[in-house]
């Protein structure tokens, strides 16, 4: 119980006031700030847009990243701005291509299909508590948040059983495509592909199967079309239903494990949670301010835009550092605190302007779920390392392993 | 007036505020007032009989039966702490005893005042045509519930006179309920007060594909009754002349300034001027320290607009509200420089609007496609844009407020995704400024 406040525990090699202004990003980068970037995040926000020494423009302060997440001259197709065709799914796509494929996606993805999930998702959680008792050492990403959020979406996609083992291991290699890195591996590259072909016949199939017999599932929906969206076909359809898979899974594997890791950094407000299960609602969403799965976004200029006393010149890669703005000081009262009832709290924890996340409704109900279920069964659960190892990727951020320790798990 | 942030509370504790109108604006400057710790005596004085509610609702979800005119009331914080005179006018004031007379003859003192009186319906002119069964305005709860049930009863042809927003918005109800709405406007076009020529012919096209019976450059000659006093019949400019059972006057607002006749404030048609800080201004142009004005029936010079902007919309009442609130607690030390901003639903359309589209010269689509209506235009003055209407893009609309806050030159270069093929810059007649 000795540490209380997690934050200032973490190794931080921050001030390092020696980094030029124009190489922050590139350390936001670097795998060795991943555990904790926010102190570089701090020093970016001293100027709020700002130029990089490899030419893009990082964007760190809370206004100028709403202006920019709801302004028509960013693309979020990346070609705009010369780099590689990012994939055809919505999220790499600008209105009105974009607006046809999400208004197809909410039409079938609606509050009563998130709600239909809810009791299958508490199922899940307690299949996973049960199946990961009784030793005393757990990993938290390979045992609960890592499975849970897979079979969810299998669920909601209508996939059979016994192929939900297929799709976790795709779901694991392709989460590596929302993030723009260089330093990809020939092997993880190929590993990639494979992936890709696999799932692209897989889905093909799916699709095939479920134009003959249509069920309640999504994928039968976006066959159908809705109110305000048109049936979706072909390549389209099998793109969006992948995208679905990608998106939704590993953000929702970090928000549980982020989650789960804040709580143990803060003992007083766990023990807090315990007595006040209402604090969930709030807490979750103070949660994805606060340790936020996406930490950025890539756009591209479409055309120059002066903002901030500069000018982002046409043609230029904007990096929207989201998780940087839900820490402007200038816009929340002691940003770097976990504040489990913060109310006003508006974040970009989920993005915002047209691409807002589709999936926060889920995300939220299976976070709400699942750590008060967490907080409930493991008993006494201590960190074995903080800061645990994370992941590679720097936009979706997340622990690789969170190893607990605990004295037992309550039936 | 004395004080700053430092030590609010000392001159103020002790001190009564009178907020003449309750509604939208007065409920707001009080719970500004409040939390910015306040602590003297708030008095609010409604000549309508009800706690403050919400009228956007009024013209679409009440009218069309989908909400009850009692959920329309406002939520209140807790700590309000207020004295209503709800059901009495104010109908005289005395700037120099700072005395405000009701319609039962009270004489309340103020130190503060705020008028916040806001408007009422434009009504129809010949009293006795106005006097006729089925003749109604809407602006309040009890005219909402008195036209909704009147629709509820299915009249044979409802006709709505004038095509401004709130004409438009109930046009859309009847047609939503299945009945037949003839609209009747003036102009050559509905919305084109607000909006222009141009976007008010697309919202005709709107109109006339739902089923409205619109008839533009057209005037009511007169509204006919039978022996028992009811409206039975409308003959028209065009010659036509048409069964109705209910007529909905929608022909605009007239500011509620009648009471302050004598009190020595300017003002005239455009309401009660006042200067950026809501501070009301007198007829030598002197700025009155102790009385404030905020919402509907202010008007007050903006920095982005030329000659006194008086804006009708919930969104600049709340913040005006705000803006008055902080003088009268601090002093002149925040400006109300809002963007004026509203929107609308009918139709099936979503209708956004940001700045001032009606003193536009030229208006240029920047995004999207009008004839899939899902679109953004920009309205430009003087080679700035002072304006933007989204359709179906209401998200859309805060990039294009921060456009119009730094004066960009119009058409402004988006290069958008979705923007037409060439961009069209389309001049539109030249309206007079203020």
């Amino acid at each position: 119980m000795s540490k209380s406040t997690g934050v200032d525990s973490r190794p931080v090699s921050v001030s390092d006031v020696s980094t030029p202004r124009a190489e922050l990003f590139a350390r936001v980068l670097d795998p060795a700030s991943r555990a904790n970037p926010y102190p570089i995040y701090a020093a970016l926000r001293s100027e709020p847009v700002s130029r990089q020494s490899d030419g893009t423009w990082v964007v760190s302060g809370f206004d100028e990243i709403a202006a920019l997440l709801h302004d028509p001259r960013i693309s979020s197709d990346l070609r705009n701005a010369g780099q590689p065709a990012g994939g055809q799914s919505l999220i790499m796509q600008d209105p009105p291509n974009h607006d046809r494929l999400r208004a197809a996606v909410m039409g079938r993805f609606t509050p009563e299909v998130v709600e239909s999930l809810r009791q299958g998702v508490h199922d899940l959680v307690a299949g996973l508590l049960d199946a990961a008792g009784p030793g005393t050492r757990l990993d938290l990403v390979e045992e609960i948040a890592y499975p849970l959020p897979v079979s969810v979406i299998c669920k909601l996609l209508g996939i059979p059983p016994q192929d939900e083992a297929r799709f976790h291991g795709w779901a694991d290699t392709l989460a590596r495509t929302l993030d723009l890195d260089p330093t990809m591996s020939r092997e993880e590259q190929d590993a990639i592909d494979h992936a890709f072909t696999e799932l692209h016949h897989y889905l093909e199939n799916l699709v095939a199967d479920r134009a003959e017999h249509r069920g309640d599932d999504l994928v039968s929906g976006l066959l159908t079309g809705g109110d305000h969206g048109e049936p979706l076909r072909g390549e389209e359809l099998l793109i969006t239903v992948r995208l679905l898979l990608i998106a939704g899974h590993e953000t929702t594997v970090n928000l549980i494990t982020n989650g789960m890791l804040t709580l143990l950094r803060h003992p007083d407000i766990l023990e807090r949670f315990r007595h006040e299960p209402d604090l969930v609602v709030p807490m979750v969403e103070e949660l994805v301010r606060y340790e936020p799965s996406v930490q950025f976004r890539y756009r591209a200029a479409l055309a120059d835009i002066e903002i901030a006393g500069t000018t982002i010149p046409r043609g230029s890669v904007v990096v929207l550092l989201l998780a940087a703005g839900s820490r402007d000081p200038g816009h929340f009262t002691d940003p770097d605190r976990f504040v489990p009832d913060r109310l006003p709290n508006e974040h970009f924890g989920f993005g915002g302007g047209i691409h807002y996340c589709i999936g926060a409704p889920l995300a939220r109900m299976e976070a709400q779920i699942v750590l008060p279920e967490l907080v409930r069964r493991l008993v006494n659960p201590r960190l074995t390392m903080d800061p645990p190892p994370y992941r590679p990727t720097a936009a979706l951020r997340g622990p690789r392993h969170l190893w607990v320790e605990v004295d037992g798990v309550r039936p | 007036m004395s004080g700053h942030p430092g030590n609010r509370g000392e001159h103020v504790v002790g001190e009564h505020v009178v907020i003449v109108g309750a509604s939208l604006t007065g409920l707001h400057a009080a719970e500004a007032l409040r939390g910015g710790g306040f602590a003297g005596r708030v008095t609010l004085v409604g000549a309508e009989p009800h706690p403050p509610y919400d009228r956007p609702s009024l013209s679409k979800r009440v009218l069309a039966g989908r909400m009850s005119a009692d959920s329309t009331g406002l939520p209140q914080r807790q700590d309000l702490d207020a004295h209503w005179r709800l059901g009495n006018a104010a109908v005289a004031l005395d700037r120099d005893t700072k005395t405000l007379t009701l319609d039962d003859g009270t004489a309340l003192g103020f130190d503060k005042l705020l008028i916040a009186t806001g408007t009422r319906a434009r009504r129809w002119p010949d009293t006795a045509e106005a006097a006729l069964t089925g003749v109604l305005s809407i602006r309040t709860r009890d005219d909402a519930l008195e036209l909704q049930a009147r629709l509820a009863a299915r009249p044979r042809r409802v006709l709505v006179i004038g095509a401004g927003f709130v004409g438009s918005e109930v046009a859309s109800v009847c047609r939503e309920l299945d009945l037949d709405v003839t609209v009747v406007e003036r102009s050559a076009a509905p919305l084109a007060g607000a909006l222009g020529q141009w976007a008010g012919a697309a919202a005709g096209r709107l109109q006339r594909g739902h089923g409205v019976d619109l008839r533009t450059e057209t005037s009511v000659l007169a509204l006919e009754g039978d022996a028992d006093g009811r409206l039975r019949r409308v003959r028209l400019s065009d010659g036509d002349v048409l069964d109705v059972d209910v007529a909905v006057v929608a022909l605009g607002a007239v500011r509620n300034v009648e009471w302050l006749a004598g009190s020595g404030l300017a003002i005239d048609a455009r309401g009660v001027q006042c200067d950026p800080f809501c501070r009301a201004v007198d007829t030598d142009g002197r700025p009155c320290d102790d009385i404030l004005v905020a919402g509907d029936v202010a008007c007050w010079p903006h920095p982005l607009y030329e000659g006194l902007l008086a804006v009708e919309h919930w969104d600049n009442a709340v913040r005006q509200a705000r803006v008055a609130a902080t003088t009268i607690l601090h002093g002149a030390v925040r400006a109300h420089t809002a963007l004026p901003t509203f929107w609308s639903n009918q139709f099936g359309v979503n209708i956004k609007v940001v700045g001032v589209p009606g003193r536009a010269d030229q208006v240029a689509v920047l995004q999207g496609s009008v004839e899939r209506a899902a679109f953004v235009a920009a309205y430009g003055r003087g080679g700035r844009i002072i304006g933007a209407l989204a359709v179906n893009t209401p998200r859309a609309l805060d990039a294009y407020a921060e456009m119009i806050s730094s004066r960009m030159s119009f058409p402004p270069d988006l290069n958008a995704a979705d923007a037409p093929d060439p961009i069209r810059v389309l001049d539109l007649a030249v309206p007079a400024a203020g």
